[in-house]
């Protein structure tokens, strides 16, 4: 069993049966959703971005424990950071996760309570799992704010709500 | 070629209860090399054959031997090996026949599996024969296999597709039928037994009713030829489909049956060699059946596989195997509804070896991990069939299947880590 409590650390358990940051975010703005449909895990990623910081961060979904608890892990690990830093720590986290980081010791001190994911990448069908929401996230700040993608005045396609554009 | 190797193990002639009284699963299980090895350093307890099954000795060396003796292409050349190898494809066409019940060998097209199969008559039934404001009428339970296809065909000719509804024991509400089964339905395509919940449709009252509206009506019966007989001929359906895979045999082959009337009548879908009469520049004729829906060189070493399993099967005994499954699957449901937090999905008896469950709080594929680490493999997700799934208002379920190989101790190990995992999660 021991090596099984390498993936399901304490922190993850918590964070699956406590997520931190659940629901809607007011005054979002950006936005996202991951879905993985090979095995129906989905989650929704709400940013508010204030003058390149990261002010606030939430999460709504269904799920395995990985994927609920990365997800919460990750509202907590962002917020208050600036958009170059989580860009950083999006890298970092993939690095950990597909086992491809130089110096995993380095990067678990920098990820904090994300480096309890360190433990997926000996379960390779569990990395997408642990990487969704943070997936979502990173698709998030790379469409830009929620405002100038359904709003747009210059007239995008009508009716189509950025909360599906990751669907 | 060669005469069943396991025929000690189970009278096929034998009547049920004699049969079941001489099934020998420690026997069986020898005849199985990959259920002797490890798992995370555990003994592999494989609940997963709803999924693919495991294959014995004589499948792996039935097309070991082919490729070491016969290997050539089928239907082409007058040299030694061509026609032995075309005996072989053929003998295998044979077997399949009298496996299910067929009128001729010439009804039984191989196909690449299950799914070929159903697209296969999507393509040429369908194309040929459904028009715009035609239905074509599925059930909640269907796997992608059965309803994607018709989706497909449905765009295409702008036909419509209606769905049977489940109750919440995951049987059929045939008092739908009346609302749902009118002369635009031209067919009706069911699953025999659900992959996911075990259930057994009644497949002589769905053909009736809709025979009684003159419509056509296919099987998917990759869930029940593996594990009970099934004589399409007695069924009275017009199409039946199914994978070696799934009953002991390789991947890459599986079967398509369907009436000879209906077959000749169906155009080719795939063009190619094997599949033409006479070709010229402008334009070509077809070959007859079977050959008309085989274009290019076929999956011979499968095929051969698949006669060796069907002899494998034969000499224990559906009716045996069925008996087996029956058993341990009603021993599954007595075990795992002691357990704190687990709920079956789907009827609890008439049903098939595979077994869905949710365990409260913890998710499926948490369930399948921690499982697998101590040698136990079952399936977690939605088995491809999403609207069942949102029928049943679940996101995913685990899912644990048996065959003729399982044990009742590997339902107890089942048992044991599905506590483990409560323990893990907290929620001892």
């Amino acid at each position: 069993m021991f090596d099984l409590d390498d993936l399901y650390q304490e922190i993850i358990l918590d964070h699956n049966k406590h997520p931190r940051n659940f629901g809607h975010l007011a005054g979002a703005t950006h936005r996202a959703e991951g879905y993985n449909p090979l095995c129906g895990d989905q989650v929704k990623v709400e940013l508010r971005v204030e003058d390149g910081m990261v002010t606030g961060a939430a999460f709504e979904g269904q799920g395995c424990a990985i994927s609920q608890a990365s997800a919460s892990v990750m509202t907590e690990a962002l917020t208050g950071q600036s958009l170059a830093e989580a860009e950083r720590i999006f890298g970092r986290m993939i690095a950990l996760l597909t086992g491809e980081a130089e110096d995993p010791g380095d990067l678990l001190a920098e990820l904090g309570s994300a480096a309890a994911f360190a433990g997926v990448r000996d379960y390779p069908s569990r990395v997408k799992c642990a990487s969704l929401a943070w997936h979502a996230m990173h698709q998030a700040l790379a469409e830009g704010p929620i405002e100038g993608r359904t709003d747009d005045p210059a007239g995008g396609p009508a009716g189509t709500p950025a909360a599906e554009s990751g669907a | 070629m060669r005469e069943a190797t396991a025929g000690a193990r189970g009278g096929a002639a034998a009547g049920e209860t004699a049969s079941e009284a001489r099934f020998d699963v420690e026997a069986v299980r020898e005849d199985f090399p990959i259920l002797h090895r490890a798992v995370h350093d555990r003994r592999l307890i494989y609940l997963d054959s709803a999924a693919t099954s495991q294959k014995p000795l004589a499948v792996i060396e039935a097309m070991d031997r082919y490729y070491r003796m016969h290997n050539a292409n089928v239907h082409r050349g007058a040299h030694r090996l061509s026609e032995e190898a075309t005996t072989l494809y053929e003998r295998a066409r044979a077997h399949v026949a009298r496996f299910i019940g067929a009128a001729e060998p010439a009804e039984v097209v191989f196909t690449r599996g299950t799914t070929e199969a159903i697209n296969l008559v999507a393509n040429a039934w369908g194309g040929a024969n459904l028009r715009a404001g035609d239905a074509i009428l599925v059930t909640e339970m269907e796997h992608h296999a059965n309803l994607v296809p018709w989706q497909m065909l449905a765009e295409r000719v702008g036909a419509e597709i209606r769905a049977i509804p489940i109750d919440d024991d995951g049987r059929l509400e045939l008092g739908a039928l009346d609302r749902l089964l009118d002369r635009r339905v031209k067919l009706l395509a069911f699953t025999q037994v659900s992959n996911v919940l075990g259930t057994h449709n009644p497949v002589a009252e769905l053909v009736a009713a809709a025979r009684a509206v003159g419509a056509l009506t296919l099987l998917d019966a990759a869930q029940s030829v593996p594990h009970m007989p099934v004589d399409a001929a007695a069924l009275g359906v017009d199409f039946l489909v199914f994978s070696a895979h799934k009953m002991c045999g390789p991947t890459g082959i599986g079967a398509l049956w369907g009436r000879r009337a209906l077959l000749e009548a169906m155009p080719p879908w795939q063009g190619g060699g094997e599949m033409i009469g006479r070709v010229t520049i402008q334009r070509s004729t077809w070959a007859g059946l079977p050959q008309k829906f085989e274009a290019g060189t076929p999956a011979i070493a499968e095929a051969v596989g698949l006669a060796a399993a069907i002899d494998y099967l034969h000499g224990i005994g559906m009716p045996a195997i069925q008996a087996h499954e029956r058993r341990l699957t009603r021993y599954a449901i007595e075990r795992l509804s002691e357990l704190p937090g687990l709920r079956i999905h789907g009827p609890l008896e008439d049903r098939g070896g595979a077994l869905a469950f949710s365990m409260e709080g913890i998710h499926p594929h948490d369930l399948s991990t921690i499982l697998d680490r101590q040698g136990v493999a079952i399936r977690a997700g939605h088995h491809c069939a999403m609207p069942l799934h949102e029928r049943l208002g679940l996101p995913a379920s685990a899912r644990a299947s048996f065959y003729l190989y399982n044990t009742e101790s590997e339902v107890d190990a089942l048992s044991r880590a599905l506590l483990q995992s409560r323990e893990i999660f907290g929620l001892a």
